[in-house]
């Protein structure tokens, strides 16, 4: 990725030490139930921060509330220091829903599907030489670059996801915000999604993730904030894999291997 | 080509090209968000339009236009408001249209719902100087909308919640389809009817699909097959005097037959070729 775009961004925002998220005593409700009961949350500049918790623990309402997409009934949010009600800055923010197709109702090219993520920074939609640039490098980034035409109805679940963080990646985010990117993505693909992250967390990209189990992703996580029924149980260093083993809940097949393996680059997929 | 002699069918040529045009393009859209749908429902709703135009001795067109807008803008609060209701609500408001356009029918002057035949299923003889007017400049607002803006509405369509995270302004989008879906429902009133309006925002990009793989192409291929079918449709109509607008849906859903025997082949194709590349980038890798 291209990353001249985000220095000149930081320098233009020079208190350094300023959360990138900043979430304060947060409540929010689905209906009449209560999913997050009072968190705080705070990412800074550069941080590899996971999420976790077991299902129904209120992990990813939180991070669809920091991207404002479920309102706080209490609590204080501010992105990159500014409040979300005044917050417009989305080119910033590269965000991958949770999802498992990148499909919908019409045909639609890799290419088209990823290009869509760079309209924060485009005018009227118009795709420029650099946008296109900036497609293109994020399809290399997820290794679809030989994808680029082929329709998304044919991928498999692990290309979706790929197709789906290239589509944050195509806007240049500062700051990237993913929910479950790993569900239903086999180990030859987490690899390449880790790989991908890897290179955006040397670029300086500060991430959320959400995530089910580290996996692969272990050695990139500086901090893990695991919640438990809407509340913040564990905020600091990654817990052992005993950690997530012991959470209520778990109820997940590992697809164990690959980590303590020398991290791979290449070679996996071919 | 002696048909083009004659002035109503020069008329009907124009506004059937202009429905070739618009119905595919706004039915993409509405395609890719699943809501297939929808021109059927604003469809019912025009009728009371049509209605009122009758009672106040107006052009059917505009009035039918503020009703569609009304009721597609109502129907965009209901789809985003998510709730469970929201089918019945759905229900309520089309066949309130409906029920409403035969009411008032009767209660304008001279009126009966026999005026209102030509309106349900299309007519190429009752399209008015004052109607080609009109529907140049409603086609010419679609046309701008789903050309224009995209690749806009491919994101709002393809995935609502990223496209809100990505700072576009969905809400307003999504009322513009809505109002846009509206505008075409009237272009589109007179050649292929109201009942059968649905059928041409949604056929030619079923048809479309079947063949193409990306999004643009398939936008440009269901206009493609809009204009063929209209116009081939349209011509048909003036030798065997019948509806338009079951001439040309029934000409659109032989273009999708036909396309679904092509998909296969062309499939197996694509498939081999992919295999190829396949190949030259398993070598590429390993260089690397």
């Amino acid at each position: 990725m291209p990353t001249e775009a985000r220095a000149t961004q930081s320098t233009a925002h020079p208190p350094l030490d300023q959360p990138v998220i900043s979430l304060r005593g947060a409540t929010a409700s689905l209906g009449s139930r209560p999913v997050l009961r009072g968190i705080d949350l705070t990412v800074r500049r550069g941080e590899v921060v996971a999420l976790l918790g077991a299902n129904g623990s209120g992990k990813s309402t939180a991070v669809r509330s920091v991207v404002g997409q479920v309102p706080l009934s209490s609590g204080e949010l501010t992105l990159f220091g500014t409040d979300l009600k005044r917050f417009r800055d989305w080119s910033r923010i590269g965000y991958v829903p949770q999802r498992t197709t990148a499909a919908s109702g019409v045909p639609a090219t890799v290419r088209e599907v990823v290009s869509s993520g760079r309209l924060a920074r485009t005018r009227f939609g118009l795709l420029r030489k650099a946008d296109k640039a900036a497609v293109a490098a994020a399809l290399a980034a997820v290794g679809m670059d030989a994808h680029a035409d082929a329709p998304v109805s044919a991928l498999s679940g692990g290309q979706h996801q790929r197709v789906l963080i290239a589509r944050a990646l195509a806007v240049e985010p500062e700051l990237l915000i993913m929910d479950e990117p790993m569900a239903g993505v086999d180990l030859a693909n987490q690899e390449v999604l880790a790989d991908t992250l890897r290179g955006q967390v040397a670029a300086g990209v500060t991430v959320l993730l959400v995530l089910h189990e580290l996996g692969p992703l272990e050695p990139l996580i500086d901090r893990a904030v695991v919640l438990r029924d809407g509340c913040v149980v564990h905020d600091g260093p990654p817990p052992e894999a005993v950690g997530q083993h012991a959470l209520p809940g778990h109820d997940h097949v590992h697809p164990h291997a690959a980590h303590d393996a020398e991290p791979l680059r290449t070679g996996l997929l071919s | 080509m002696d048909l083009l002699n004659y002035a109503f069918m020069q008329r009907a040529l124009i506004a059937a090209v202009l429905v070739g045009i618009t119905a595919p393009a706004i039915g993409t859209y509405l395609v890719q968000r699943r809501q297939a749908v929808m021109g059927d429902g604003i469809g019912h709703v025009a009728m009371t339009g049509v209605a009122l135009g009758f009672l106040m001795n107006t052009s059917p067109v505009w009035t039918a236009t503020l009703v569609a807008v009304a009721g597609a803008v109502g129907m965009e609060l209901i789809r985003s408001r998510g709730r469970t209701s929201g089918d019945i609500a759905l229900a309520m408001l089309f066949y309130g249209g409906l029920a409403g356009g035969v009411m008032i029918i009767n209660l304008a002057p001279g009126g009966s719902t026999a005026n209102l035949t030509s309106y349900l299923f299309g007519s190429i003889t009752t399209v008015s100087a004052a109607d080609v007017t009109a529907v140049v400049i409603l086609a010419a607002f679609v046309t701008a909308v789903t050309l224009g803006l995209r690749r806009q509405l491919f994101a709002v369509c393809q995935d609502e919640e990223f496209a809100r995270v990505t700072g576009l302004p969905v809400r307003a989008l999504n009322l513009l389809l809505a109002v846009t879906a509206a505008v075409t429902v009237t272009v589109a009133m007179r050649i292929v009817g109201l009942l059968l309006v649905s059928a041409m925002m949604v056929i030619p990009v079923a048809a479309a699909q079947r063949v193409t793989r990306g999004f643009t192409a398939t936008l440009s291929v269901a206009m493609a097959i809009g204009v063929l079918v209209s116009l081939s449709g349209t011509v048909t109509t003036y030798y065997l005097d019948a509806p338009s607008g079951g001439t040309i849906v029934l000409l659109a859903i032989a273009v999708f037959v036909t396309t679904t025997a092509l998909s296969a082949p062309l499939a197996k194709r694509r498939a081999n070729a992919a295999r190829s590349a396949e190949a030259v980038c398993t070598r590429d890798d390993v260089k690397v």
